[in-house]
């Protein structure tokens, strides 16, 4: 067998369990029930209420949940590189273990610590004598977006902290025994280094933001709908496969376009 | 060290232990605490018990783990070979051809996980191949998400090795079977079993592709989580996910011991 065949069975193995249904949802996305080629039922999702909403509710979420993982994995990033303190390297590999843990436990965490009778809510209506629990962030996109940024941004601070490490300690040495103060350091020395990772990591968090369901899923707002949650509620509960097949399409189109971006990032960083 | 002041350090450090404190373990602690929880009405739970333990124990909790182990195994193991031969037969294509291969073996990383399972139930509910209400679907839609991050790992390893060890190989006569299974995959071995490791703990956790697919009687550890605590039983869902969690770092610590001694030996 000449050696450029050896690539055959494992693409064919892809070819048929991903490539072939993603092409059918994108067939039964433009079909009608008789078989014919028709967009109007596509037309008619798109300019559905429920489609709507639940696109500038998965936008809003990711945009927001990003701006936060870069300013949390940021602020992580430079403590634990150029503040470091005894146990440092411990908290940054139980931070990045977070990777590797179900997003939904951080939900699940949250509705304990921030829900109607959590944690927060029983302590200030102990301490203030309240009737009605003050504290109602969680059940809208901002309990969805505070879950995602503790999901999401051990993915900004891992190629920060890769970063930082190539950073030359002497430089820095020099700059502030030249007087520079610790912010103009950060700004002229530090950020300009980082900027790469921030790229790459940011728009992974983009990607995998657009795409996360099990916080939304478990948080169980009805008024905080994603386009993954539309999925599966039309599949799922509705039956309504031709319809979950549209708003599939349009998700995976966006994931594919943040996906190039994220890839063109990480070239330019040389991963 | 970028800040030289004792006070000045000391606030820096304040300010991490709040944000770690908020974000990381705060929901670790909480999760831990409501799963010994006995009743809890005010701040703290008024008294602890194993109930909810024992509860899951009689419960759904070893079927869940079975199901979650077995699909975890299998897939990953299936990612591994097929991830594994895919970098591999990458190296001997031509440049263009590998660069745009190499993207398609990502793609499935960046697609939403429920449209992997809508796609599997399109595409597998019909004769001849009828998956659909099967495990084997459940299986083929853990390795199908997990099959980029295999690629990825092993790529990126197969990348960092040193060219040498296969050219002395090659000029000491060694067939390239010989070379594959003596050289290339002995000095991989720390990756795969990385990758091993980290496909594993993707698919422990797995939500969005597995409650489109599962059959009735393969109910996973998030899937079992979700419909406890969606019942409002949320003290043993907090159990369930210590178990899951438990099992997770169980593996990974196990897996990098292995490693370490591969790679210090």
């Amino acid at each position: 067998m000449p050696g450029r065949f050896w690539i055959v069975p494992p693409a064919a193995l892809l070819a048929l369990l991903f490539f072939y249904p993603l092409a059918l949802i994108v067939q039964q996305a433009f079909t009608d029930d008789s078989g014919m080629a028709n967009v109007a039922e596509f037309a008619r999702v798109l300019h559905a209420r429920f489609f709507l909403n639940a696109l500038i509710n998965t936008i809003t979420i990711s945009v927001a949940a990003t701006a936060g993982c870069l300013v949390v994995g940021l602020v992580l990033g430079l403590i634990l590189a150029f503040v470091p303190f005894p146990g440092s390297g411990v908290i940054a590999r139980l931070i990045d273990t977070f990777i590797a843990l179900p997003t939904f436990l951080v939900t699940l965490a949250f509705t304990f610590l921030y829900g109607s009778a959590g944690m927060l809510n029983a302590g200030l209506m102990e301490v203030f004598s309240l009737q009605a629990p003050p504290v109602n962030f969680l059940y809208s996109t901002w309990g969805v977006v505070l879950a995602e940024v503790t999901v999401y941004s051990p993915f900004v601070l891992r190629p920060l902290l890769a970063a930082f490490s190539l950073v030359d300690r002497g430089q820095i040495e020099a700059a502030s025994v030249l007087g520079a103060r610790p912010f103009r350091i950060v700004r002229q020395v530090i950020l300009p280094a980082a900027v790469p990772a921030l790229i790459a990591g940011g728009s992974l968090c983009l990607l995998l933001t657009v795409n996360e369901f099990g916080i939304v899923l478990f948080i169980g707002a009805k008024g905080v709908i994603t386009l993954p949650l539309l999925i599966y509620s039309k599949a799922i509960q509705e039956s309504a496969y031709q319809v979950a097949c549209i708003i599939a399409v349009i998700n995976i189109a966006l994931s594919l376009g943040l996906f190039g971006l994220y890839r063109f990032a990480a070239g330019r960083l040389g991963a | 060290m970028l800040v030289w002041s004792r006070p000045g350090r000391m606030l820096i450090w304040l300010v991490f232990s709040l944000l770690f404190g908020v974000l990381f373990l705060a929901p670790l602690a909480v999760i831990l605490l409501s799963s010994l929880a006995d009743q809890w009405n005010g701040v703290l739970p008024s008294g602890f018990t194993v109930e909810h333990y024992t509860d899951v124990a009689q419960g759904a909790a070893w079927k869940a783990v079975k199901a979650s182990l077995v699909t975890g195994f299998l897939a990953s193991a299936l990612a591994l070979v097929s991830g594994t031969w895919a970098a591999l037969a990458l190296r001997i294509q031509d440049a263009t051809l590998a660069r745009l291969l190499g993207v398609l073996f990502f793609i499935p990383s960046a697609v939403p996980s429920v449209s992997v399972g809508l796609g599997l139930l399109v595409a597998f509910s019909h004769p001849p191949l009828l998956l659909n209400g099967t495990i084997a679907i459940v299986m083929v839609a853990h390795f199908v998400l997990i099959s980029a991050f295999t690629f990825g790992n092993v790529s990126a390893g197969l990348a960092r090795l040193s060219p040498d060890f296969e050219q002395v190989a090659s000029s000491l006569g060694a067939r390239p079977a010989y070379r594959l299974w003596h050289v290339t995959l002995p000095l991989l071995t720390p990756y795969l079993v990385a990758a091993f490791g980290l496909s594993f703990a993707l698919s422990m956790g797995e939500l969005g592709a597995t409650v489109m697919v599962y059959p009735p009687g393969w109910v996973t550890l998030p899937v079992s989580i979700f419909s406890l605590t969606d019942r409002g039983d949320v003290f043993a869902g907090a159990a369930l996910t210590m178990v899951l969690v438990a099992v997770t770092l169980i593996l990974l610590l196990g897996l990098e011991r292995v490693t370490g001694r591969q790679t210090r030996s």
